[in-house]
């Protein structure tokens, strides 16, 4: 029944994206494909960070595995994209669950590091094989829209539905994974592993399925991107977008489907958004240049100050009275006491607490 | 929780509608009333864009390049524009990202309604962007980077700059003339520039005399056991593909070795004023005081560019006023150089294209051949070609300036193509300063 109600909401949510982008310009239609390239991207961080309680600096890496796994298969093999979407994302989870292996001995800050190493090293293994990789110019591929579209159709259009598209698919999925008995064991295993551990839980195979998971989404937006920007090369998957993932999940409100579209949000219209005000108010460009990293980190700094949750976790928090505060978390609402009286991020501090404190016992 | 969960969903739904439809509110195209000829062009404004590395590893230098170009554009429209129509260049930063550059680009040809993409920063990034501007139809003129791959292939892309395979056959023949019967060393960053360099280089000098081959990646500053295998090899000359950063460290690891082989050095990772500054801050992070102007001297390098310490030469005169006026904040050094020389050879370009051109008339222009303009050598552009500038001249670092020795050579990317001595003369600058 829960997956009855996730389809039927998502297939509201693409009529209404279907219906955005016929009106939006050919532009905003290709933001549009960008914003659900991060969705699943930020969506699948958000999962592993706020439900099982690891950290990953390395999921741009894995985007930059499903990339070139896509364009590999587009480049030799022909394939149409409704292939290699899914075979990209397998691809990728392969990879995770070899990372997840050597990560679900780790924690807190030794993770972090571990995960950093992948976002630094990986995306230069491109430079090693130039002749499989495309070294430093990258993969080019050619994505066209079908023809029964018309020859006016815009690509941008094309590549916005099926972004979408795909995003809500995952979106559906992870609502249902983490409403499932495996959400909830992540739940378990994130506050507190020993006691999970005494319950029966596998804690290790626990984390490796969350990381498993999470690198599947990264190497389905890796995908999605290379259909999005048509090339893949090593300058996309620098550490900066590692972090930005990391930003866009903790902004969004960690743990959260919602909080995951905030975060996308803000990681690809804020830049834009500042950029043309900026330029608009006759900045000069080297000022107006910066302008962008400098909201952001406003945007951050005034998000944790004031929605520690997040933006989904702030919305919340002044919704109140007006929603349920259990809507749109991951978290069971029956766990604690009501749940509209801890929505605020500030008064459950046991849910949110900074990953790696409370695995030390655990790991020793 | 039934209900809960649908309201959820729908919550998820109208979040991205709204954001959506907020984003669609932000700019409606902003293309103007037009009496246009092609899009971007209006009765009184050519509307031109670019990505370029404003932010990020590839800022410091190259982010002076657009807003030269743009000091030069401004001194073109107070001088009566072109046929009337003034010039406005937007550049958007990509911070030297390709998938930041697919973005802005589309922004720059689907909402600001470019008439062209100008200078394109950077063969990475314009790799993201060439198919799709080629297959829209918009003028991509004379991308800022040196690979030859803006040659052929692409009608609607031109390259500008001396690509990296004909400069490194002129290094080459430089170094096989000048240092018959020594022992080679190679330098090379280990991507696109260095290997292009170092297959032109290949051409002219014969393989035997090149006794180690060493290359480093941009993120690793650790050359010692690179430059120490280069000593061990006992290279007597070295040849070096290398940004600044990397000539300066490759300059330091050698001094502290106590070897002093000769330096023979890509216009890119040799420009005076950039190196001096990098050596002497090099220097300092290590507790060593060096003068950046002493570790420079006698570095062998080429140019495309007169040289910008001949203040007796029209192009430096014409464009150091036009910095003083319209760029003062800059230093007059190679990038502002660079960003004026490409912006006059647009302007040459416009005003070939006709006074109402469309996008075609643009490149049929370019296609028809430009005359030399700032450049020391001819431009190679036509119907099949469309690379660029063919030569250079060698140049010795003394004091702090590149000296030019010798004539100008060009050359073409085969690998039989022979460096042949420039016969013709580089007209002077206009005096009023326009094309």
């Amino acid at each position: 029944m829960t997956l009855l109600r996730h389809l039927a909401a998502a297939i509201v949510a693409g009529a209404l994206i279907w219906a955005a982008s016929v009106q939006l310009n050919a532009f905003r239609d290709y933001q549009l494909a960008e914003i659900a390239v991060y969705v699943v991207a930020i969506a699948g961080l958000s999962v592993l960070i706020g439900l099982s309680g690891q950290i990953s600096l390395g999921n741009g890496a894995f985007m930059a595995i499903g990339a070139y796994a896509a364009a590999l298969l587009i480049i030799h093999l022909n394939w149409p994209v409704w292939a290699v979407f899914p075979a990209s994302a397998a691809i990728t989870a392969v990879a995770g669950g070899v990372v997840g292996i050597a990560a679900a001995r780790l924690s807190g800050p030794y993770l972090a590091g571990a995960t950093l190493l992948l976002a630094v090293a990986l995306p230069s293994l491109a430079l090693q094989w130039p002749s499989v990789f495309g070294g430093d110019q990258g993969l080019s591929i050619t994505v066209t829209a079908p023809a029964r579209l018309g020859a006016t159709f815009p690509l941008t259009r094309w590549q916005a539905w099926v972004c979408s598209l795909a995003a809500l698919i995952t979106l559906v999925l992870l609502a249902n994974l983490t409403r499932s008995r495996v959400g909830r064991n992540w739940r378990a295993i994130r506050d507190d592993p020993v006691a999970a551990a005494l319950t029966g839980l596998n804690v290790g195979r626990l984390r490796v399925l969350a990381f498993v998971v999470s690198a599947t989404c990264a190497g389905l937006a890796g995908a999605m991107l290379a259909f999005t920007t048509t090339l893949v090369s090593p300058g996309s998957f620098t550490l900066s977008l590692s972090i930005a993932l990391l930003t866009g999940a903790v902004l969004g409100g960690l743990g959260t489907l919602a909080g995951a579209v905030w975060g996308a949000l803000v990681v690809v219209l804020v830049p834009t958004y500042v950029t043309d005000v900026a330029t608009s108010h006759g900045l000069s460009s080297g000022v107006a240049a910066n302008i962008p990293i400098a909201a952001y980190g406003v945007v951050l700094v005034l998000v944790m100050v004031l929605f520690p949750n997040g933006i989904q976790g702030g919305l919340r928090r002044l919704a109140g009275p007006l929603i349920p505060a259990n809507l749109t978390r991951f978290t069971e609402p029956d766990r604690h006491q009501p749940a509209s009286k801890q929505a605020g991020g500030l008064t459950s501090p046991d849910r949110r607490r900074p990953v790696g404190e409370h695995q030390e016992e655990g790991t020793k | 929780m039934n209900r809960s969960h649908r309201t959820r969903a729908l919550a998820v739904a109208a979040v991205v509608v709204a954001a959506l439809v907020a984003a669609g509110c932000g700019s409606s195209s902003s293309g103007g009333g037009s009496s246009a000829s092609a899009p971007g062009i209006t009765k009184t404004q050519i509307l031109i864009g670019s990505h370029q590395p404003l932010t990020g590893p590839a800022a410091p230098g190259y982010s002076e390049i657009a807003p030269a170009a743009n000091a030069y554009f401004q001194y073109v429209n107070a001088h009566g524009g072109i046929y009337g129509r003034k010039i406005k260049y937007t550049y958007l930063d990509d911070g030297y990202d390709p998938s930041k550059t697919a973005s802005v680009v589309r922004q720059l040809v689907l909402q600001d309604s470019v008439y062209a993409i100008f200078n394109g920063l950077g063969t990475p990034t314009h790799l993201a962007v060439v198919k799709y501007l080629n297959s829209s139809k918009v003028p991509d003129v004379f991308v800022a980077s040196g690979c030859d791959c803006w040659a052929t292939g692409y009608p609607q892309t031109f390259g500008w700059q001396l690509d990296y395979i004909r400069e490194g056959k002129i290094l080459g023949a430089y170094v096989k003339q000048h240092f018959a019967g020594k022992k080679i060393g190679f330098f090379y960053q280990n991507d696109e520039f260095g290997l292009d360099g170092i297959k032109g280089l290949g051409y002219e000098i014969p393989s035997s005399q090149v006794v180690s081959k060493q290359s480093y990646v941009p993120t690793n500053v650790n050359i010692g056991p690179a430059v120490a295998a280069l000593k061990a090899s006992g290279a007597q000359v070295v040849v070096s593909y290398s940004i600044p950063a990397f000539t300066a460290l490759l300059k330091l690891a050698a001094l502290k070795l106590g070897w002093n082989p000769t330096f023979v050095v890509s216009d890119v990772g040799a420009d005076p004023i950039t190196l001096a500054g990098l050596l002497e801050a090099f220097a300092k992070k290590g507790g060593a005081t060096v003068q950046g102007n002493q570790l420079t001297q006698g570095i062998i390098t080429d140019g495309y560019l007169p040289t910008l310490g001949d203040g007796s030469n029209s192009w430096i005169a014409l464009f150091k006023k036009v910095h003083d006026t319209y760029d003062a904040k800059a230093p007059f050094d190679g990038n502002v150089l660079y960003g004026e020389a490409v912006g006059y050879t647009f302007v040459q370009a416009m005003l070939k294209a006709g006074k109402n051109p469309s996008r075609a008339d643009l490149t049929k222009a370019i296609s028809g051949g430009l005359p030399q303009g700032p450049s020391v050598a001819p431009y190679d552009y036509s119907a099949t070609d469309h690379g660029g500038m063919m030569g250079a001249y060698m140049g010795v670092i003394k004091n702090g300036v590149i000296v030019q020795q010798g004539p100008v050579w060009t050359t073409d990317t085969t690998p039989a193509g022979a460096v042949t001595t420039f016969s013709g003369t580089q007209a002077p600058a206009p005096s009023s300063g326009m094309p």
